[in-house]
Order: C-alpha cells, then sequence, then structure tokens
C-alpha cells in the first residue's frame, strides 16, 4: 500500500503539508514568533513586514532583515498608515530568546523558532503577516489558531468513527431490522440540511460555558451528524466481507464474535478506513471554520481560523487591510492538502475501485 | 410506476414528521423557555414585565403544559392555520416575515442547481472526450479549487475583488430602491441583475463535484465494448457520443440530487450571512443569536422540509427514468 501511495506524487507532497501543519500546531508555542494575546497600541492595523536580505549597505547577505515603520496620520480619514522605513533595519534571527511562554502549560521557556531576538529595542513591530484591529500578531494568532483548527478536525473525526464504526458495523454485521432501522436514521440524517442544524445546536449551548466546554461541545455537535458517511463505509465493507471464506472459517472454529470482527474483519478495511477519516477530516475543519465564522462556534478569546476570519467579516475592513484574509489561505491549504492525501490513500487502499 | 410513487410518498410523511419533531426539540433545547428570555430583555431595554402578564403570556402559548401538549399545539397551528407562532424579536406573526425569504431561498437554490448543471454537464463531457487535454486540466484544477474553497471564502474574496477594482457592492439582492419596494416587473428584473454573484459563487462548489462526476462516469462508459462497437460500424463520433453514453452518465445526476440540494442549502446559508442577502440565513442566525425561537424553528423546519421533498422528487424522477429502480420495489 505505502508503494501505491508513493506513486500518487501529489498526495505525497499534500502529505509533507498537513504534516507540517500539525507539526506548527503541536509546538505552536515555540513556533509563533509573539504572544498571540498581545495588544499593541502602536501597530493596529500594521502591513505585513516583507523580509529583505540586504544589509545596510545594500549589500546581499545571508541574515535576513525587515524593515522598520514609519507611521503617519492621514489628514483626511485620520487613519494611521504605516510605511516601511528602510532606515530602520534590523536583522532577523533563529531560535532566539524573546517573550516567556509556557510550552503546552507545562514548561517555562523564551526560545522562539524566529524572532529579533534581545538586541532589538524595545516595541519594534516583527509582524511577518501584519496585525489585526487591536494590534496583535496575526502569525502568531494563525499558528496558535491552527491548534484549534486542526485538533478539532482530528477529534471530530475520531468521534465521528467511534458512531461510525460501532453503528455501521452492527448495521452490517447483523443485518435484518437492525440494519434497516440504521439505514432509514443514516438516510435521515443525509438529506439534512446540516448548517442550519448546527447552527442551531450551537446556539443553544449556553453562552455563560468556558471555552473549553464549548470547544468540546462543536466536536461533539460536528460528529453527531457527521458520522454516517463513515457508517457507510464500513457496513459496506462488513456487508461484503461476511460472506468471505476466512470468516467462515473463523466463526467454524469457534471463535468469538468480538474476536472475529477485531481479529480478523477489521484488519482487512483498516486501509479503507484510514482513506475515509482522511477524507472526512477536511470537511470537519470546514465546518467549524463555517461555525465560528458565523459567531456560533468558538467565541474569542480562543483563536481558531474561523474566529479569525470573523474579523474579516466586514468587507470595508477588508479592503483596507486584505491580510485579515490570510487565515483563509490557511483553512484552503490544508483542506486542499488533506483531500489529496486521501485520494492518494483511497486509490492505494482500493486498486481496482472506481 | 404508481406503486412506487404511492409508498415513497408514504415513506416522506414519517420523514417530515420527524424533521418537525427535531425542529422543535431545537427550539426548546436552549435553557429557559422564550418567555423568560424576553422578559431578560425586556428588562434590559428598562421595562418590566409584570408576573401577571408573564403567567397570562406563558397560558395563552401553553407553556405551562407538558411538552407533547406544547409540540401538538405547534405543528397543529403550522398544518391547519400556517400559523407559525409570534416572533418575539419583531413582534409580528412568524409567517409574515417567513415567506418572502423562504420565497428567494427557494429561488437562489433552484436557479442555483440549474446552474450547476447547465455549466458541469458541458464541461464533464468536454472533459472526458478530450481526457487530458490542456483544457481538461484547467477545469480539472479549478474543479479542484471549487471543492477545496469554503464557500463564504469565495464570497469574501469576490466581494473584495469587486468591491476594489469596479468600487460595487455586490451583496444583497436588490439595489436600494427597490429593497422595501412592493413586487414588481422592475423589482424581479432587479433581482434577476443581482442573482448571479451569489449564484456563481454557491455554484461553484457544486459544479465542482459534478464536473468531477460527470468525467468519471462518462469516461467510464466511453470504453465500453458498445461503444466500440458502434465506433467500428463508422457511426458518426457526435451521434455516438451523446445518444447512449451521456445518457448513461446523466443518471447519477439525478440521484445525487437529492444531496446536491442539502449541500446548496448549508452553502446558501453562510454565503447569505457573508453576503447578507435577504434570504433564510441571516434571519435564521439572528433569530438564533436572540433565542427567537419560533421563527428559528419556523426555518429549520422548512429548510428540512424543503430537502426532503428535494430528495423525494430526485427519487421519483430517478424511478421514472431508470426502469430498474421501480422494478425493484
Amino acid at each position: 500500500m505505502y508503494w501505491r501511495f508513493r506513486r500518487h506524487r501529489l498526495a505525497v507532497v499534500c502529505t509533507f503539508i498537513v504534516v507540517f501543519f500539525y507539526i506548527v500546531a503541536l509546538f505552536s508555542e515555540t513556533i509563533s514568533p509573539l504572544d498571540p494575546n498581545k495588544v499593541s497600541n502602536l501597530y493596529k492595523y500594521a502591513p505585513p513586514q516583507a523580509i529583505e536580505f540586504l544589509d545596510k549597505d545594500g549589500n546581499f547577505s545571508f541574515r535576513p532583515y525587515v524593515l522598520g515603520f514609519k507611521s503617519s496620520r492621514n489628514p483626511e480619514t485620520l487613519r494611521i498608515t504605516y510605511v516601511p522605513d528602510p532606515t530602520k533595519r534590523f536583522p532577523v534571527r533563529f531560535f532566539v530568546p524573546g517573550e516567556k511562554y509556557m510550552f503546552w502549560g507545562l514548561w517555562p521557556s523564551d526560545i522562539h523558532v524566529i524572532g529579533l531576538g534581545p538586541d532589538a529595542p524595545a516595541n519594534t513591530p516583527f509582524h511577518l503577516l501584519g496585525t489585526d484591529r487591536l494590534g496583535r500578531d496575526m502569525l502568531s494568532r494563525i499558528v496558535y489558531g491552527a491548534r484549534i483548527s486542526l485538533s478539532i478536525g482530528l477529534i471530530g473525526v475520531t468521534l465521528s468513527l467511534v458512531f461510525g464504526i460501532l453503528l455501521g458495523g452492527v448495521s452490517g454485521y447483523y443485518g435484518g431490522w437492525i440494519d434497516a432501522v440504521i439505514q432509514r436514521i443514516i438516510e435521515f440524517i443525509r438529506s439534512l440540511p446540516t448548517i442550519p442544524v448546527w447552527m442551531a445546536l450551537a446556539a443553544a449551548m449556553p453562552p455563560k460555558w468556558p471555552p473549553d466546554y464549548v470547544y468540546l461541545g462543536i466536536t461533539i455537535i460536528l460528529s453527531l451528524l457527521g458520522w454516517t458517511g463513515l457508517a457507510r463505509v464500513v457496513r459496506g465493507r462488513f456487508l461484503a466481507l461476511r460472506e468471505e471464506d476466512f470468516v467462515l472459517a473463523a466463526r467454524l472454529s469457534n471463535c468469538s464474535e468480538p474476536r472475529i470482527i477485531f481479529r480478523h474483519m477489521v484488519p482487512s478495511f483498516a486501509s479503507h478506513i484510514i482513506a475515509s477519516i482522511t477524507l472526512a477530516v477536511p470537511g470537519m475543519i470546514l465546518s467549524e471554520t463555517s461555525l465560528s465564522f458565523l459567531g456560533l462556534g468558538l467565541r474569542p478569546p480562543v483563536i481558531s481560523w474561523g474566529v479569525l476570519l470573523q474579523e474579516a467579516q466586514n468587507i470595508q475592513t477588508v479592503a483596507l487591510f486584505p491580510w485579515l484574509l490570510i487565515p483563509g489561505a490557511a483553512v484552503i491549504l490544508i483542506v486542499l492538502a488533506f483531500s489529496f492525501v486521501g485520494d492518494g490513500l483511497r486509490d492505494a487502499a482500493d486498486p481496482y475501485g472506481r | 410506476m404508481i406503486a412506487y410513487t404511492i409508498q415513497r410518498l408514504l415513506l416522506a410523511i414519517p420523514t417530515l414528521f420527524v424533521i418537525s419533531l427535531l425542529s422543535f426539540v431545537l427550539i426548546q433545547l436552549p435553557p429557559g423557555d422564550f418567555l423568560s428570555s424576553y422578559a431578560a430583555t425586556l428588562a434590559a431595554l428598562g421595562e418590566q414585565l409584570s408576573g401577571d402578564t408573564l403567567a397570562l403570556l406563558r397560558e395563552s402559548y401553553g407553556l405551562d403544559q407538558p411538552i407533547y401538549v406544547q409540540y401538538y399545539k405547534w405543528i397543529t397551528g403550522i398544518v391547519t392555520r400556517g400559523d407559525f407562532g409570534l416572533s418575539l424579536e419583531w413582534k409580528q406573526p412568524v409567517k409574515a416575515l417567513l415567506w418572502e425569504r423562504m420565497g428567494l431561498t427557494i429561488a437562489l437554490t433552484l436557479s442555483t442547481l440549474l446552474f450547476t448543471w447547465l455549466l458541469a454537464i458541458p464541461i464533464g463531457i468536454y472533459s472526458a472526450t478530450h481526457q487530458y487535454s490542456p483544457l481538461d486540466y484547467v477545469f480539472t484544477t479549478i474543479g479542484f479549487i471549487g471543492l477545496g474553497v469554503p464557500g463564504f471564502m469565495l464570497a469574501l474574496v469576490v466581494m473584495w475583488i469587486a468591491f476594489i477594482y469596479f468600487g460595487a457592492d455586490v451583496g444583497g439582492l436588490f439595489s436600494d430602491q427597490y429593497k422595501n419596494a412592493p413586487w414588481s416587473l422592475g423589482r424581479v428584473w432587479d433581482l434577476l441583475q443581482h442573482l448571479w454573484v451569489p449564484m456563481l459563487i454557491l455554484g461553484m462548489e457544486g459544479a465542482a463535484g459534478l464536473i468531477r462526476t460527470m468525467r468519471a462516469n462518462l469516461l467510464d462508459e466511453l470504453h465500453k465494448p458498445y461503444v466500440t462497437a458502434a465506433r467500428a460500424r463508422g457511426l458518426d463520433e457526435t451521434v455516438l457520443t451523446y445518444e447512449y453514453p451521456v445518457q448513461v452518465a446523466l443518471n447519477p445526476f439525478i440521484s445525487t440530487l437529492g444531496w446536491a440540494l442539502p449541500g446548496l442549502v448549508n452553502g446558501g446559508t453562510i454565503i447569505s450571512v457573508t453576503l447578507s442577502l435577504p434570504t433564510a440565513g441571516p434571519l435564521l442566525l439572528r433569530a438564533l443569536q436572540s433565542q427567537d425561537m419560533y421563527l428559528a424553528g419556523a426555518f429549520i423546519l422548512l429548510l428540512g422540509s424543503l430537502t426532503i421533498v428535494g430528495t423525494l422528487i430526485s427519487d421519483l424522477l430517478l424511478a421514472w427514468i431508470d426502469p430498474r429502480i421501480r422494478l425493484t420495489h
């Protein structure tokens, strides 16, 4: 299966993208250059700073630089505009001490993968993707948002998988009227417009809940309607395998039912399940983003990509500060990458299918 | 065919019943009944609702009765009188707010469906008959982007581009002078002029999926022996493609109609919030946020019924076109 997957070049490339995103999510404290919640009055809606490879004298150097800002107030609109100031040049350093943080809330540390280092004067701007309305660093927020958005995808799919395997397995293995009932339920859920139902369920969560309850609640809501696809796959496989000779042989050798299911049947369709899971994750991520975007999902101060995109709801704001849309680019990238990996896995798992 | 139609119709009734039950449960889910949240809103505005008034209101809505009685009152009101209850936020009957928005939602959904088909079928046929041609790659790439980009992102980007380069606001479905005007020919024309932007955005996702299906189906079909046999007998290539393979490949279009509708309603809800269209989406969102539960319940019930009726129609269409389906039942 691995060798067949290797042949799907795009899927292999996308696997690296997915892994990269998850590494970012895992080590977001270290990777983010700044504290995502730190408000800066000096640099509100500051544009992204470009990384340059020219030093003070205009010569090429391997050490990249960022330019400081010259801020001025537009006399007509009274808005502050930021223009890169070529006289202020700050070297970018890697693995430097910066703001203190607790890694995973456990170990104190102050090392950041990228930063200006302790030599830079205080209040030097370092916003590679600009800042938002309160002057918070977009790059750091996107990095932290990855942790929430991506983990919701994984946990939601895991929950749907539990539902899916349980109900799909029961449905396919026993058949008969149980199968008929579960199939009706699946058909019913599939014919529901999920977004309005999700919206209603999400709105039913008490607004006073602490963020981690909301996080859990959203995940459960998403998987409550999301398990049907996986259940269908599992049921189909069960139906097909039930008739196989090796299952009959196992039954004749007096194997218990759980043993038949978990020892003999599940391994033979595990690859299908993995492919289906991979294809289900982007849907979960999109759903969370959509719900949070509408203001019904996660709410600030929690940082997820959907919450970040909420800031971009107003078109006038987006027209002036287009970098607010960057979290959307992250969503698109991860969703596309996941879809391609899933496609590749499915092709590798099932060479005769389609 | 008649037997199958009746059977299918009978099956739809319990489904509609479950939908109504679900909508009602969703209405009841938020903690506290809507009168207490109404009283809280009033209190926040500085008005006080006396205990007597509250009790009176409670009785007139049947809130003091067990839940199944409440459900019975609610559903019989809808079925017999078309009465969806009262919107507390807008202080008018729900049905006064409902129908124009639902009408526009259905108009948007159906026109998008037509649009995706008109777009996807020719492109799918072209991609399959010209497999691996440059245009095929272009369409495949666009298709993948359409699948991966969430609708509201697309809506945001389109709005942004329109705002920057054309200085136009593409949100809404009507120009200012027609926004609150009664229906007239001019208003319909105005609607048609605005409808295409959300239609394009909403249709992108569905069309992308359909193009892929159409292409894959037709490719399967084109390599079957009967096509080769027909070609060997010197049949014209156009006739050869359109006479049989295309018609067979179109089959899944109708069978997936039932799934396409929930998808369109889903996408439409979010996109209409983003583009602030006067359809069901934004009002549903507001109703949910302010716990205006009769209004929200009515929208969920109607949107759910819309997809169920859609599935029903697609099943019947499929049975009508494909005799194998109606005969196995």
